[in-house]
């Protein structure tokens, strides 16, 4: 890492030892004509293993579950044109998301840049509004800089995607690799630490506050802030609530938990923003899937908004207290702010706040009927594998009913064990994104929830799996159909069923289809064999296995907050409204 | 709505222009003026951009804006404390019998005239918005053949420069 090791080679060997001496352990990819010159001198690379996925989409969402499961930044790779162009789902993935990735592309020539050449495409210009950052490289000295730069980049601050697109002739030109001693970026420098006076205005707000709520969203996660916000939790004995993206940045099991706010929420987390006089949002960002209408949310909370990135302060809602800064940063200073306050004699008494907010969570438990035909219930098989599986596992859901089942009744008592597409909502996510995690996070057992609609989109991973043996476990919870479209024909479009008729009860055959895949495939159709076929899964460990879950299609996702609607509104089940207490 | 302008520095990187051009449109702002050139620092640009929109969305599209790793600063220039100045040609239809009018409008207002033909001539002024705006109107009746406009440019008044001023309320929510 310094400015002697230097050595004259191609860009392609620049490149690959640029990713070695960031420490990237894993790339994947699939290589093509503009990006060929890079792939011979990664067959040699012993520190750098690549593994070769069946289409590059899923070698975004590998990056991704990598990242996300591990902490580390995840790289992908793919060609030019159409190689680039599917990579734009995951890079806009990651951007929602805030995960740190690094795509590296080989472009079309620099001569043959704007002349519409075989598999050129405009890939930087097309991510331009995806990535935190992009490059395109023609000169091969640029290489070392662009990849630190572009790894700094993806993990510092609010983690992001970052493309690097190197033209051909600069993974072919002779250059002299020159590692950067120090990255500098002038316009770019996040703000990690809090400021003092905010920190203590938040404090003397969070003491005299009666009905606070810990909102907490994925930046918990994200900077590791799970030990923190638990001891800030319980200094404090406020109400905490988890989002679809914080799901396991604090234990299920805490009894100061209220579950998930937003759209199929608990009715106590919703609640609780919704009768709160003080929300502590925490790296999080006020989406509408969690606000509901928002000139209906929260109506009587005073903001307290801490994020690391300020234009998500008062984007949605107007901050009394806004932050900027790292949440772990930020909880340590509130931590002591606080702690000067209590000694000061100034303690929050939320006993009452407390009244109302546990005979909320009394009254309106997640739950779920039986169907009555004795067919499988898509929550009970869910339930029933967090159960066996347990919280050591990581979890990673396409989009859908079964995303939210599986964010509803799996209980994640630690940080890194839920990966999800939340703010893209992309399906097909969930099994690449699984391969990913296992790869990061070998010693861990790694599921996929899937949707029968989501498992179809990119379930040739499968392949990667079985040959790279990365023994992933796959539970296709399969409702033939597109099962949360569905649910709102159901509800919005007078049980219209325009084509969510996916058939997959009987095409494809998933058992088939996993075993051609070279993956252990395994069926259950009842109640009875559920904890059996889940065993039987957790049992099998020299290939990947598929559980084709054969659920009845009726199931509905409850509680429910209508899009565009208040969360005034919400709905326990169908027709059903929570009586809320009539203190106010 | 109001008009606002926004000074902003940005490292001289190829694509940065497309990269603040998109951002303002994904975003919902219409650009009214941009003027983008070379500063006393090197490999550094600065755009003057002019756009009408609310405070609270500018504030927004402001901190956007700092989220471009090539965007170094932003400064919101108030038009009590600065100068700003656009310049345009235009070419006026000027027969013989309105020439000496057309020239007399031209002296009037301090511009010139850069070209001449036997039926037209082309002036160039250089002024506040106003100010172009009040020649244009006393062009339009001889009948304007063309028109160009810069975007405008725009500094603050008094001895500091920008790297010395504050940077927008906005983009230091803490």
């Amino acid at each position: 890492m310094s400015d002697s090791d230097t050595d004259m080679m191609t860009g392609a060997a620049s490149l690959v030892r640029s990713l070695e001496s960031v420490g990237a352990e894993v790339v994947f990819g699939i290589p093509g004509g503009a990006i060929l010159p890079a792939y011979d001198p990664l067959m040699d690379s012993t520190k750098v293993r690549h593994i070769l996925v069946r289409h590059e989409q899923g070698a975004g969402h590998a990056a991704e579950g990598y990242a996300a499961a591990s902490g580390r930044v995840g790289v992908c790779m793919a060609t030019s044109g159409p190689g680039a162009t599917n990579l734009v789902t995951p890079i806009a993935d990651a951007h929602m998301d805030s995960v740190p990735i690094v795509a590296i592309t080989g472009q079309v020539p620099s001569s043959a840049i704007g002349t519409d050449a075989f598999q050129e495409a405009d890939i930087r210009g097309i991510t331009m509004p995806i990535t935190k950052h992009n490059y395109l490289v023609t000169n091969p000295d640029d290489i070392p800089r662009a990849i630190a730069e572009a790894f700094h980049i993806a993990a510092t601050g609010r983690p992001g995607p970052v493309l690097v697109d190197i033209s051909k002739d600069a993974l072919q030109a002779r250059t002299q690799f020159r590692w950067p001693s120090s990255i500098e970026l002038r316009g770019y420098r996040p703000t990690t630490k809090p400021h003092g006076r905010q920190i203590r205005e938040a404090a003397r707000m969070i003491v005299q506050s009666k009905r606070p709520v810990l909102y907490v969203g994925g930046g918990v996660i994200r900077s590791g802030a799970s030990a923190e916000l638990r001891r800030l939790a319980e200094l404090t004995g406020i109400p905490v609530v988890t989002t679809l993206m914080a799901r396991g940045a604090f234990p299920d099991s805490h009894p100061l938990h209220l579950g998930m706010p937003g759209m199929h929420g608990t009715v106590a987390a919703v609640g609780a923003l919704q009768k709160s006089d003080l929300l502590i949002a925490l790296g999080t960002r006020f989406d509408d899937r969690v606000t509901g209408l928002l000139s209906s949310f929260a109506p009587e909370a005073a903001v307290i908004h801490a994020d690391i990135d300020p234009a998500e302060i008062s984007k949605n809602r107007t901050a009394d207290v806004p932050i900027v800064g790292d949440a772990r940063e930020v909880i340590i200073e509130l931590i002591l702010a606080i702690e000067t306050e209590h000694a000061a004699g100034l303690i929050g008494d939320y006993a009452a706040w407390w009244a109302r907010v546990g005979q909320m969570r009394e009254t309106y438990p997640l739950g779920w009927t039986h169907p009555d035909d004795g067919s499988l219930s898509p929550q009970y098989v869910i339930e029933r594998l967090g159960s066996i599986v347990g919280p050591e596992a990581i979890y990673a859901a396409g989009v859908g009913q079964h995303q939210m089942w599986a964010a509803q009744f799996i209980n994640y008592e630690r940080p890194h064990s839920w990966l999800n597409s939340g703010g893209a909502g992309t399906m097909g996510y969930a099994v690449p994104a699984a391969m990913g995690a296992k790869v990061g996070c070998p010693d861990r057992t790694v599921w996929a929830i899937d949707g029968d609609g989501c498992f179809q989109m990119t379930n040739q991973e499968l392949a990667t799996c079985s040959i790279n043996e990365i023994p992933i476990k796959v539970a296709v919870i399969n409702n033939s159909s597109l099962g949360m479209v569905r649910q709102w024909q159901t509800l919005f479009y007078n049980q219209r069923y325009s084509n969510t008729d996916l058939h997959s009860h009987r095409i494809p055959d998933f058992v088939k289809l996993a075993d051609a895949y070279g993956c252990h495939g395994l069926r259950c159709d009842s109640p009875e064999q559920v904890d059996a076929t889940i065993e039987k899964a957790m049992s099998l460990d020299d290939a990947p296995v598929v559980i084709d879950f054969v659920v009845h299609r009726d199931a509905m996702v409850w509680p429910m907050v209508a899009a565009g609607t208040s969360n005034d509104d919400i709905q326990y089940a169908r027709e059903i409204a929570p009586k809320w207490d009539r203190e106010d | 709505m109001s008009r606002h302008t926004l000074s902003v520095l940005v490292e001289d990187q190829p694509g940065v222009l497309t990269r603040i051009a998109a951002l303002f449109s994904r975003r919902g702002f219409n650009i009214e003026s941009l003027a983008v050139g070379q500063t006393e620092l090197p490999d550094v640009s600065r755009m003057t951009i002019v756009v009408n929109v609310d405070e609270l969305p500018l504030e927004q599209v402001t901190k956007q804006l700092n989220k471009l790793i090539n965007v170094l600063k932003i400064v919101e220039l108030e038009p009590t404390s600065s100068v700003a100045r656009e310049l345009i040609l235009v070419k006026v239809k000027a027969d013989p019998e309105v020439r000496s009018h057309v020239l007399e409008t031209v002296a009037l207002f301090r511009a010139k005239v850069v070209d001449v033909a036997p039926d037209a001539v082309t002036i160039e002024a250089t002024g506040s918005r106003d100010k172009l705006e009040a020649l244009l109107r006393m062009l339009e009746p001889y009948g304007i053949k063309e028109l160009v406009q810069s975007g405008m440019v725009a500094l603050a008044r008094g001895s500091r420069s920008i790297a010395e001023r504050q940077v927008r309320s906005a983009d230091r929510s803490a």
